[in-house]
């Protein structure tokens, strides 16, 4: 058997330029980056069937002279599957494409989201200790009833000294 | 008998997508009958296989009569049978629940013409994954299933969806591309890919070859597996798809890379020259996986990380190689599809009655339909491991067989995995008080608000918040007044009108994960079929609380003869010398 470099040179540059195609955040270029992947691993294949030789169709040539026809059909099965694979992805550029008008690899917002969130958790605190208008909805009047309390107490007695000197201020808005 | 049965679970589903193909969109009808007939018979066909393949051994069919080293091998055994049940049995619940999604639905927004076929199609490629005797058959099994896998994902064409499927979409070619190369590179090394015939000629390999081809083959099973640090495709990718997609997804797909992995580790390369990685990786995979649930506030993406994490234990059982270790393993992964399939069935339903999966902006789900609350909780705790339920008994068996080893990593991994199924707990348990207890009035929205001043900027911000508080007040109100008998109805009313009213003042902000139901929560009771199906997957998984004797037997048995090799390889070359 005659080792051949031009093979694995060929492979190692398909990979070099497959992996780096397919780091970009462009779609389109990572589909390219596939498709030369593709191709290098195919090339891997074909080499590993061993040293060329004539075509394994039956009565053309002798066994001993045929290059191994099953690395072929394995190449023949993977470059349908990276075929069909390929135009299903380039749907789905296109498809990105039409609705967000562009083909690049879109950031996960809710990543974002959560990344983004403070370290306590939003059940730990007190909607009372945020200005009102950073209050989630629905929390706006949670000392509601103790404002209504102390406004009560304070019209009621008004004119009755009392054992406090002021009230204690009103924790919820006042109205 | 076995050799007429075992085509079978691959060539049904695959006549059936032909066969639903066809009446497609004509006769809806008939094509769910079909679909969910081909699923059935696929089941009675495994259970068969299993019960021939635990008593009678291992078994191979060529496909196609093609002497063996050259054609298609089929192999059967212990491991394989199992995988098909209860891959079948999930599939089969999904597929009824998707049927009553469907009907539910009016089929709007699945394709049910596309959903059916594609649906069958994903079972092949599982069941081709499952019997397959040679590695490039293996391949093309996992190549059937995940093009399938990539049209339900991108079902509708959303656009969280289409993001969603670009990244799932390149990552899973990277990782076929990484096992091709593999099979090439043992091709080259040993002239076959027959895996019987390579368990016979890896072993005459010299060691580094043998290293370098079981890494590649390791690295390329684990992308599938979601193993860390190869799992941060799989949260990004599965939440987005529709219920009943990620619920199969979950369940199965993540499962025939961890089937890959077993296959690798004990029939190819069984002198155990990775098993400190892999325990590292498993370590890893269980903690910061669930670490990853903890932080999370949608209940799709923490069942997501739970899944991640949970992969963890199965490649702990893995990598002791021993029977005790593979037998908790094969018991978890049967284990584990059935509860995460559950669980994104009950998420599923969730969406549909609060109209949100967010925990952030559920609340009151136990008032507004108990069954629900009783659907979470069952499966949530066998997910946690809480005694008796059979995550208990996987867990249990994984650790009994961690401290049996000896060596002082698996104890080490003894220890994470029981922190793992604490923070487990932790996780589910705050979907549980926050989601179902918590009175929806007293859901955070803040975040929701934050997020929007931030991207829209501060000064439309405050805008919408007024008109929230004006629409809000009066759910709030009702809350108190609500009498015993009303208690329901109030608080579905009171879930929907906070959820309009934050519907209003999110709108102009996309979610981050678009999955909000347009329609809201539902202020009808849920679709009886798909109650009614979670609930027989829920009894299913309880049933693995009580049979698990017989199954862990049968787990021993398959870990025995993984770990004895030749009844797997006898086989196939019992069929070679057979005329």
């Amino acid at each position: 058997m005659t080792p051949t470099v031009v093979l694995p040179v060929i492979i190692g540059g398909l990979y070099a330029a497959g992996v780096y195609l397919l780091l970009d955040r462009s779609l389109t270029r990572v589909l390219l980056g596939f498709l030369l992947l593709g191709n290098a691993t195919n090339l891997l294949l074909l080499s590993a069937g061993g040293p060329s030789g004539l075509a394994p169709i039956l009565g053309y040539a002798e066994a001993d002279e045929i290059g191994d026809p099953l690395p072929q059909a394995l190449i023949l099965t993977a470059i349908v599957i990276t075929f069909g694979i390929a135009a299903f992805l380039l749907a789905l550029i296109y498809r990105s494409w039409r609705l967000v008008r562009q083909e690049v690899v879109e950031i996960d917002e809710e990543d974002r989201r959560i990344a983004r969130r403070s370290a306590t958790d939003a059940d730990d605190i007190d909607p009372d200790d945020l200005a009102p208008e950073d209050r989630p909805a629905m929390h706006e009047d949670t000392f509601a009833a103790d404002a209504d309390v102390e406004r009560g107490l304070a019209e009621n007695y008004a004119g009755i000294p009392s054992d406090d000197v002021d009230l204690p201020p009103t924790r919820g808005r006042n109205r | 008998m076995i050799s007429v049965l075992t085509p079978l679970p691959v060539l049904l589903p695959l006549l059936g997508a032909a066969a639903a193909l066809l009446v497609g969109g004509r006769h809806p009808r008939t094509q769910r009958t079909l679909s969910i007939l081909v699923l059935g018979s696929v089941l009675a066909v495994s259970v068969a296989l299993l019960v021939l393949a635990d008593a009678d051994g291992a078994e191979a069919i060529s496909v196609g009569g093609w002497p063996v080293p050259l054609g298609i091998v089929l192999v059967v055994d212990r491991l394989s049978a199992l995988m098909l049940v209860v891959a079948a049995t999930v599939a089969l619940g999904v597929l009824i629940f998707a049927v009553g999604q469907g009907a539910a639905d009016g089929d709007e927004e699945t394709p049910i013409s596309i959903f059916h076929p594609t649906f069958l199609v994903l079972i092949a490629g599982v069941a081709n994954a499952f019997l397959a005797g040679d590695l490039f058959n293996l391949y093309v099994g996992f190549e059937i299933l995940l093009t399938a896998s990539y049209v339900l994902l991108t079902l509708g064409g959303s656009a969280p969806r289409i993001r969603a499927g670009i990244t799932y979409i390149v990552v899973s070619l990277l990782s076929s591309l990484l096992f091709l190369a593999a099979i090439a590179l043992v091709y080259a090394a040993t002239g076959t890919v027959n895996l019987a015939q390579l368990a016979v000629r890896l072993a005459e390999l010299p060691e580094g070859t043998q290293l370098l081809l079981q890494s590649v083959l390791l690295i390329a099973f684990s992308i599938k597996a979601a193993v860390f640090p190869l799992s941060a495709w799989l949260p990004d990718s599965y939440p987005t798809a529709p219920a009943p997609v990620t619920a199969v997804f979950a369940g199965l797909l993540t499962k025939v890379g961890v089937y890959a992995v077993i296959r690798t580790q004990t029939l190819l390369f069984p002198g155990g020259a990775l098993d400190g990685v892999l325990m590292w990786a498993a370590l890893a995979t269980m903690l910061i996986g669930i670490l990853g649930a903890v932080a999370q506030t949608d209940i799709r993406r923490i069942l997501s990380f739970t899944l991640v994490s949970h992969i963890g234990y199965m490649i702990f059982g893995i990598s002791l190689a021993s029977q005790a270790g593979l037998a908790g393993a094969i018991f978890y992964v049967v284990h584990h599809i059935a509860i995460q399939t559950t669980l994104f069935l009950v998420a599923g339903l969730v969406e549909r009655q609060g109209g949100s999966t967010s925990v952030d902006r559920l609340g009151g789900l136990a008032t507004a339909s108990p069954v629900l609350a009783i659907l979470y909780f069952v499966p949530a705790m066998n997910l946690a491991g809480i005694p008796p339920f059979s995550g208990f008994i996987g867990k249990l068996g994984l650790m009994e067989a961690g401290i049996s080893d000896g060596g002082w990593l698996p104890v080490v991994l003894v220890a994470g995995g029981a922190v793992t199924s604490l923070l487990t707990l932790l996780a589910i348990s705050r979907v549980w008080t926050r989601a179902f207890w918590r009175p929806p009035a007293q859901a955070p929205e803040g975040d929701t608000f934050e997020a929007a001043a931030q991207d829209s900027g501060p000064e439309l911000a405050p805008a919408p918040l007024p008109e929230v508080q004006e629409q809000a007040e009066p759910a709030g109100e009702k809350e108190p007044d609500s009498s015993p008998s009303g208690g329901r109805a109030l608080a579905r009313r009171a879930a929907w009108e906070r959820h309009t009213a934050v519907a209003m003042a999110t709108s102009p902000v996309t979610d981050g994960l678009g999955q909000d139901d347009p329609r809201g929560p539902s202020l009808e009771p849920l679709p009886r079929v798909m109650v009614g199906s979670t609930a027989v997957m829920v009894v299913v998984t309880v049933a693995l609380t009580a049979l698990a004797g017989p199954l862990y037997g049968v787990a021993q048995r398959a870990a025995g003869d993984l770990l004895d090799r030749t009844p797997y390889i006898s086989a196939v070359v019992g069929l070679e010398d057979a005329p």
